[in-house]
């Protein structure tokens, strides 16, 4: 299992350049933040909790892989009559694409225009991806959190200390890297406009800051550092404000999400709308990555203290 | 504010879900999801009643004009859908606090409710839409918080059921989303109508054929059509009752929603059923799951998984409304959607009743419970009248329009077998009647007590509507038949 974790992260990584190839910087970046960076580790944690080997599988694999023969052979089927690959006669480059290319640096007046369509003309969509993400939080916490107890905290707090000599040099390493990661995020955060970035890969990128600090000084201390209720909080405040944004465009006598009417000056509009609705991403990516994190690493911590073989 | 009522049927529901989060007392968040749900339900009366009278509402999202930006575009066929998921939703949360009460821990009720808000909110989205891609960006909240609540259920097998869901409804979102990739490489726009005006020039080639095939394999999962319905049986038996209720009330309606929309009004009828044979292929399967899910039914210990397979069957019958490609059996197919949600509503509200009081749906634990809860069962003996399709009942509706419709197109052995698939459903229904009215109950067991109003209400309110909407039948029609009409209206 371990070994199939790891090729799944290097086929995220492999897709990241892939994406890079075909100049979708934004893409790669998201792919290689989440498919290659957080969803490895995530499937780690799993792993560490159920186990690397895998049962005996009892099933028979045929009508599986006669299913998966005939959907291959179907999309490659799918493929026998599309556009030649960066052919410039290609419907996509011939119908929306080239209003977005051409027009939308005086409608958003934002260089990169692949901010403009996320998260204007295509904002809603943008809404729409953030609140999976906070479902998926939810979802998660739902499912997997459990009631923290007094007495786990102060076992925890002894491992913490016993692990502080095995792993000096990790953690000063880590701890002089903590800042620049957040500080990066920062950066990404707030730069989505001019180059690849934004709010989703910003949260998670200043997640990893955190989890990072997890995985070295503990659970406990990552929780004295950022409660839990207060990444709840966090989650759904993103949410709001991005709905919010909507709101008070539909206020001011536009329609939903409409940035125009945000500000005297279409374009200035346009740019506090964005600026505050990928404020509102990156709030809800990184709470609802480190809701993730901290349930999975929690429960994982209980199953252990239940069976009473703590380390 | 009433140009603005398309989004807001959305984001209403929306934004009320992370604040439910803020209020945090379970009971509160109880009352403010009642209170929500209960506005979206009146927003989608309003639409209904617009839609009706002065035609197609579109809606600019971000003031962008279409195919640029995204459309919300509200016509017969989603306000009425819309109206069923919102109106079914405002009654089962009626029931919603007394019933998780005792099915969920404290801790989690107040996720549940957000979970619930998120799954209507991706419900209607996927509705109201005029975008492909936003269609896939709601289908995913809708799925994700559905897998959640599914999981929630007290029984542990509720997380396996909950798994296999996941796995199956994730292999069908992929293949919607695959579907919509490859019509976008094609056409150039995401935006239905835009799609639906230029497919036609490209639909001779094998990329559309896939394209169509993708989407219409991966709605299906979705949807529970037989053969691909295995997750749904085990989902509904182990949900929270109130999820079931609502699951089984609204989300293969929303499936059904899709494969009408893209079929008829962006591939249009002349592809899906000239081109490609979607008659002969939906037909047999529709039939098949009839007779085979209502024969399973039959056999089944848990009246859970009875009226979860009986779902199944009852899908069947909405897709051979569909396979008749007709304006009637469009519009039959439309009326059972909205009396389907009824008779389940009712049926899955009653049995979570049950559950309340004696903590099981076990078809054995019911004996002596026709005197027990005597109003409780005399709802599930007329939902399941009206599963049946007896006249006076909504399932007689339906049955009438399909027959006729049926008969029309000349199908006579389609009609027949149609009132055969009947039958079977009198052997399952009448099982559970015989179980609760005519077997004495097992000795040295408490008395049971009837379920208390905040069931009551709720189950009787829509038995009520079963009985009402099978006798006045103006309203139902009207819509059903001008929705279809509309379809037929569109498509090239």
């Amino acid at each position: 299992m371990f070994a199939v974790v790891m090729l799944a992260g290097i086929y995220g990584l492999v897709c990241a350049s892939f994406f890079v190839a075909m100049d979708a910087v934004d893409v790669a970046f998201t792919e290689a933040s989440i498919g290659a960076g957080i969803s490895t580790l995530l499937m780690l944690t799993t792993v560490a909790m159920t186990g690397r080997t895998d049962h005996e599988a009892t099933h028979k694999p045929l009508m599986a892989f006669v299913a998966v023969i005939v959907t291959g052979g179907l999309l490659i089927y799918g493929t026998f009559d599309m556009p030649y690959f960066g052919s410039a006669d290609a419907p996509v480059h011939q119908h929306v694409g080239p209003h977005y290319i051409y027009d939308s640096i005086q409608e958003i007046g934002v260089p990169n225009m692949v901010t403009s369509v996320l998260a204007s003309y295509r904002g809603f969509d943008t809404f729409g991806e953030v609140t999976v993400i906070f479902t998926a939080g939810i979802g998660v916490l739902a499912l997997l959190s459990v009631a923290r107890r007094p007495e786990d905290d102060a076992v925890m707090e002894a491992i913490n200390d016993s692990m502080h000599e095995k792993h000096l040099i990790l953690r000063i390493v880590i701890k002089t890297m903590i800042p620049f990661i957040v500080l990066y995020a920062f950066y990404v955060q707030f730069h989505g406009d001019y180059g690849p970035g934004g709010g989703f890969q910003a949260g998670v990128i200043f997640a990893a800051g955190i989890i990072l600090y997890a995985m070295l000084f503990g659970l406990g201390a990552a929780r004295r550092v950022i409660t839990q209720p207060v990444v709840q909080m966090l989650s759904a405040l993103g949410v709001l404000v991005y709905g919010s944004v909507g709101l008070v465009s539909m206020l001011n006598g536009g329609s939903f999400l409409d940035y125009n009417v945000l500000a005297a000056d279409p374009i200035a509009g346009q740019h506090l709308g964005i600026l505050l609705i990928e404020l509102g991403v990156g709030l809800t990516v990184a709470s609802v990555m480190i809701i993730i994190f901290y349930s999975f690493v929690g429960r994982s911590q209980f199953q252990k203290a239940n069976k009473g073989e703590l380390l | 504010m009433l140009a603005h009522l398309p989004i807001l049927q959305v984001i209403v529901p929306l934004m009320a879900a992370p604040a439910c989060l803020i209020l945090s007392r379970p009971k509160l968040v109880w009352l403010f999801t009642l209170l929500v749900s209960t506005i979206t339900f009146f927003i989608s009366i309003f639409l209904l009643q617009q839609v009706m009278s002065t035609g197609t509402v579109s809606y600019e999202l971000g003031g962008w004009s279409p195919p640029w930006g995204i459309e919300y575009r509200i016509d017969k066929l989603n306000a009425f859908i819309a109206l069923i998921i919102s109106g079914v939703s405002t009654v089962v949360l009626l029931a919603a606090q007394t019933s998780i009460e005792k099915e969920i821990p404290e801790n989690k009720q107040t996720l549940f409710y957000i979970l619930y808000l998120l799954s209507l909110t991706g419900m209607l989205g996927i509705v109201t839409t005029g975008d492909a891609f936003n269609v896939f960006v709601f289908l995913e909240i809708s799925s994700l918080s559905a897998y959640s609540l599914i999981a929630l259920g007290k029984d542990r097998r509720a997380l396996w059921a909950s798994f296999q869901y996941l796995i199956m409804g994730t292999i069908g979102a992929t293949f919607i989303l695959i579907g919509i990739g490859l019509m976008y490489q094609m056409t150039g726009t995401l935006n239905m109508v835009d799609l639906a005006a230029r497919l036609p020039e490209v639909a001779e080639t094998r990329t559309v054929t896939t394209a169509y095939v993708f989407f219409i394999i991966g709605v299906c999962l979705k949807l529970a059509l037989f053969p691909l319905h295995f997750w749904l049986p085990n989902a509904y038996t182990y949900a929270p009752s109130i999820v079931t209720t609502f699951f089984a009330a609204t989300s293969t309606k929303v499936a059904a929603y899709l494969l009408i929309r893209f079929t008829f009004s962006i591939f249009g009828v002349s592809f899906s059923f000239t081109t490609l044979p979607m008659e002969t292929l939906f037909l047999a399967l529709g039939l098949l799951g009839i007779f085979v899910a209502s024969t399973v039914a039959i056999y089944q210990q848990n009246v859970k998984h009875v009226f979860a397979y009986s779902s199944v069957a009852q899908i069947g019958y909405m897709i051979v409304g569909f396979s008749m490609s007709t304006h009637a059996g469009l519009s039959a197919m439309l009326l059972h959607m909205f009396n389907h949600a009824l008779m389940k509503g009712a049926l899955f509200l009653a049995l979570g009743a049950v559950m309340y009081r004696i903590g099981s749906t076990r078809i054995d634990d019911f004996r002596g419970l026709g005197r027990q809860m005597p109003l409780t069962m005399a709802a599930i003996v007329i939902g399941g009248l009206s599963l049946i399709g007896v006249p006076l009942t909504v399932g007689f509706v339906s049955k009438w329009y399909l027959v006729t419709a049926a008969i029309d197109k000349g199908w006579w052995p389609v009609a027949g077998l149609v009132l055969l698939g009947s039958l079977l459903a009198v052997v399952y229904v009448w099982r559970i009647v015989e179980t609760a009215y005519f077997k004495t109950p097992i000795t040295g067991k408490d008395p049971v007590k009837e379920a208390p109003m905040a069931f009551l209400l709720p189950v009787w309110m829509l038995v009520l509507a079963n009985v009402y909407f099978g006798i006045d039948t103006r309203m139902t029609v009207e819509v059903a038949t001008g929705a279809a009409q509309s379809l037929f209206g569109v498509a090239p």
